[in-house]
């Protein structure tokens, strides 16, 4: 015989007021009928119901406070069931005894330690090994990341291009130079000032199979389009159970600019690293930029690519290899040494190799290391120097709050407390939104002086 | 199937509405102000004085004359993008002050920390001074939900550009002002190119007065080059936001004689096309045509006020050069109120 169960108005809702019965005992009832009101503190709802048959028994009384989630308030006799078949007492249990979660529910709402399994480990591979002998081309930063670009589009046809005059004007920081001439309109594409909407476009048709590389003409207005890279981008993999994928390219100049103020002067590493599903590349490096945007293209996953607009004139060597794509995921050892650790990426590094300079020229045996991928971040390089070292200097142009060096300094501190023999210490961006003033700027970034200084604190020198 | 627009597209006035002696004088004074001024910039920029990014409002001087010139100085609020010298300057701020914020020096009128894009001024009306495009259009319309809020009778007046035009926010923005019936006039500064991106090349539909038609949004097309023009249809926008009737779209069909910012390839448009502008359109020169021609000033008069605004310019860009930069304290300033 159907029971008619209290219901529930939300999922946080355990209890409420059986407040009015609309239905009498002998009433006959079809589905959708009205049978009772219930309130509860933020909501009333009408009960109704979904069988057909007569009312054999209202079970709470009208105005009852309280009545549990999931208690049988009525029972219906079904078409052609007799009254007497079933009687009530032993269908319908007590109120008190039903519970009120059933009991797998129950341990699901306070998981233990040991329910959760643990997350799976990132293993990154080591960068290929270079062929006896390669040439080493001298080239920008800039020229890297063309390169890159240029090399996917003649690689794979899915690859194309958009953002803000990345075509005709060749770039607001020509990193799409020459592009629209090699791969036309078609692939080379360029937008109206309409971050949110062609970001979003872009993940559709990432969604749809395509590579999109989508060019913020920096990551300041890349803020317009950050619910569509999160929410929509992020997220679709596991959001589709692992059916729809985003393999799509977000890239621009991050990070301190010169002399742009507030709105057009800041760092979104940790942003962004914040946030699974995403993959977060920052290099610093024209060979890095290069192996590491190629890969970034070539993955199947969304990649956020941080560049950073006053290293894209600085030079570096770059192997003259056919197919040069480095692994995701995997920190590169700049110096190694014994006494302190230094960590570092993108425009961070520039002050870390300064300092590094400095100290080791003092006698400070000091290992740099360039974390390059920010997420996966690669703990068991920065883990493995610091059991090493004992000590560890962070170096990043951002906020010091939930920033880059405060993860390291967590994780180092969870994996490597024993090994520590200094606090760990953040070299970061001030506390500021930046100033435009040439004086001020210059104190809220980090400087060289500030790396030495923090070594030589962790050092006790 | 006949369908009815919802908005009315107002033609420009066929017969050009007249300033008086007055009033031409007043607007050839803004305007040269505003155009000294900017070259001064210009030339400090080249001189390493000014960093960061410059954006110069030559060439669409009359556009914030004109419409300053129809509203309630002090009354009504301003709120325009990152091209926002000429403004102020109409506003009636100090260019001494609009000048040391472009050289980051503690007399600045964000005290050195805002620079170019971000100044303000709470007792002119000013809201900025936005560097992000798109932006100011919603703030625009939260300054008019303010006046509504407080039923003081003031109007905003919202200014972003052609391709700030194309942003998600400005539609959202306009569905709620006139859903809301909200006192704001949106002046789309129409000069052809967003950055090196002509207009044809980045929207679907360049009448920019009628992109308010889907919310009833009634829009009018302006020559930006005549300030007389400007002003008449700014008048009648203003009227219409302040009498309770909603938001008005003025497009104000204009030019830029310099590149964007300071470094621009200029490879977009044509030498000629500038050169033409700068020839036949030119908004000072219309004005200082008619102040001659109807015999109101001499050519020494116009002298005279030349003279008079190079000393002012001079003045800020001397005060601007020697005023000490911010203490290094003021890093630490502003940031949040301690309660
Ligand atoms: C959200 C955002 N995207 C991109 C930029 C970079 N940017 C600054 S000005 C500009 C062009 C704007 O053109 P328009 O709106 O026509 O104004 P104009 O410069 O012509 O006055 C662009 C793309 C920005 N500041 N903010
Ligand atoms: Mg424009």
């Amino acid at each position: 015989m159907p029971q008619i169960l209290m219901p529930a108005l939300s999922p946080t809702m355990e209890e409420g007021k059986l407040a009015k019965w609309l239905v009498k005992v002998g009433d006959s009832v079809k589905s959708g009928d009205v049978l009772a009101e219930i309130e509860t503190d933020k909501a009333t709802m009408e009960v109704e119901s979904v069988d057909e048959g007569v009312v054999k028994e209202l079970l709470v009384a009208e105005g009852t406070e309280g009545v549990k989630v999931n208690t049988p308030i009525a029972l219906i006799l079904a078409d052609g069931e007799s009254a007497g078949a079933a009687p009530v007492a032993q269908t319908a249990p007590e109120p008190a005894e039903a519970p009120l979660v059933p009991a797998e529910k129950a341990a699901e709402a306070a998981p233990s330690a040991a329910a959760v399994p643990a997350a799976p480990k990132f293993e990154a591979q080591n960068d290929p090994d270079l062929p006896e002998g390669v040439e080493m081309v001298e080239m920008t930063v800039r020229q890297a990341l063309n390169e890159a670009m240029a090399e996917e589009l003649r690689r794979d046809k899915d690859v194309f291009i958009m953002g803000e005059e990345v075509a005709e004007y060749q770039g607001a920081y020509k990193i799409t130079q020459g592009l629209l001439q090699e791969f036309g309109p078609e692939r080379v594409i360029d937008t109206p000032i309409t971050e949110h909407g062609f970001a979003g476009l872009a993940v559709g048709a990432a969604f749809a199979g395509l590579k999109p590389v989508v060019e913020f003409m920096t990551w300041n207005f890349g803020m317009q389009a950050i619910d569509q890279i999160i929410n929509s981008a992020a997220k679709q993999l596991y959001m589709s159970g692992g059916q729809v994928t985003a393999p799509m390219v977000f890239r621009g100049p991050n990070g301190a600019a010169a002399r742009v103020a507030a709105q057009h002067s800041q760092d979104f590493s940790a942003w962004y690293s914040h946030v699974p599903g995403l993959t977060v590349i920052a290099p610093y490096s024209a060979a890095d930029a290069k192996g590491l945007l190629k890969a970034a293209i070539r993955s199947p996953n969304p990649v956020i690519f941080l560049e950073n607009e006053i290293l894209y004139g600085s030079t570096g060597l770059v192997p003259k290899v056919d197919d040069f794509v480095l692994p995701i995921g995997k920190a590169r050892i700049a110096r190694k040494g014994a006494d302190v650790t230094i960590v570092s990426f993108s425009m961070g590094m520039r002050y870390a190799t300064q300092a590094t300079e400095k100290l080791v020229a003092a006698g400070v045996d000091v290992e740099l290391i360039d974390l390059r991928t920010l997420r996966p971040l690669d703990s068991d390089t920065v883990i493995e120097s610091v059991k090493k070292t004992g000590r560890l200097v962070t170096v990043e142009e951002g906020w010091p709050q939930g920033g880059i060096g405060a993860e390291l300094s967590a994780r180092v501190m969870e994996q490597a407390f024993d090994y520590l023999d200094a606090p760990v210490l953040r070299v970061t961006g001030k506390d500021v939104p930046m100033p435009y003033a040439a004086n001020l700027e210059k104190l809220a970034l980090p400087n060289v002086g500030e790396v030495v200084q923090a070594v030589k604190t962790v050092c006790y020198k | 199937m006949a369908r009815k627009a919802t908005a009315t597209k107002a033609q420009t006035q066929p017969n050009v509405p007249q300033f008086s002696n007055e009033q031409d004088l007043e607007a050839f004074r803004e305007m040269l102000l505003i155009r000294r001024f900017e070259e001064k910039a210009g030339q400090m920029y080249g001189m390493g004085l000014i960093g960061g990014f410059c954006h110069l409002y030559i060439g669409q001087e009359a556009v914030v004359t004109g419409i300053t010139m129809a509203s309630e100085k002090g009354k009504d609020a301003q709120i325009t993008g990152y091209r926002d010298h000429g403004h102020m300057l109409v506003m009636g701020l100090d260019p001494k002050g609009v000048m040391a914020e472009l050289t980051g020096r503690q007399g600045g009128l964000s005290k050195g920390k805002g620079g170019s894009m971000h100044m303000f001024s709470n007792e002119h009306k000013f809201y900025g001074g936005n560097g992000i495009v798109g932006a100011q259009v919603s703030l625009g319309a939260g300054l008019a939900f303010a006046a509504k809020y407080r039923g003081d009778g003031s109007v905003s007046l919202a200014y972003f550009g052609d391709g700030a035009a194309n942003q998600g926010q400005v539609y959202e923005t306009f569905n709620m002002a006139k859903l809301w019936k909200l006192p704001v006039v949106f002046i789309i500064e129409n000069n052809k190119y967003a950055m090196g991106t002509s207009i044809e090349r980045a929207a679907a539909t360049t009448d920019f007065s009628m992109r308010g038609a889907s919310f009833d949004i009634p829009g009018e097309q302006v020559d930006g080059m005549d300030v007389r023009m400007v002003y008449d249809a700014a008048q009648r926008a203003i009227e219409h936001a302040r009498s309770g009737k909603g938001p008005f779209i003025l497009e104000m069909l204009t030019y830029r004689y310099r590149g964007h910012s300071m470094s621009d390839p200029a490879k977009y448009r044509s030498k000629d096309e500038v050169t033409k502008y700068r020839q036949e359109r030119d908004p000072i020169e219309q004005v200082r045509a008619r102040l001659l021609e109807n015999g109101v000033v001499t050519e020494d008069d116009i002298k005279k006020i030349e003279t008079e605004i190079r000393a002012i310019v001079t003045e800020a860009a001397d005060f601007a050069t020697n005023d000490p930069e911010p203490d290094a304290s003021e890093l630490w300033t502003d940031i949040t109120i301690e309660a």
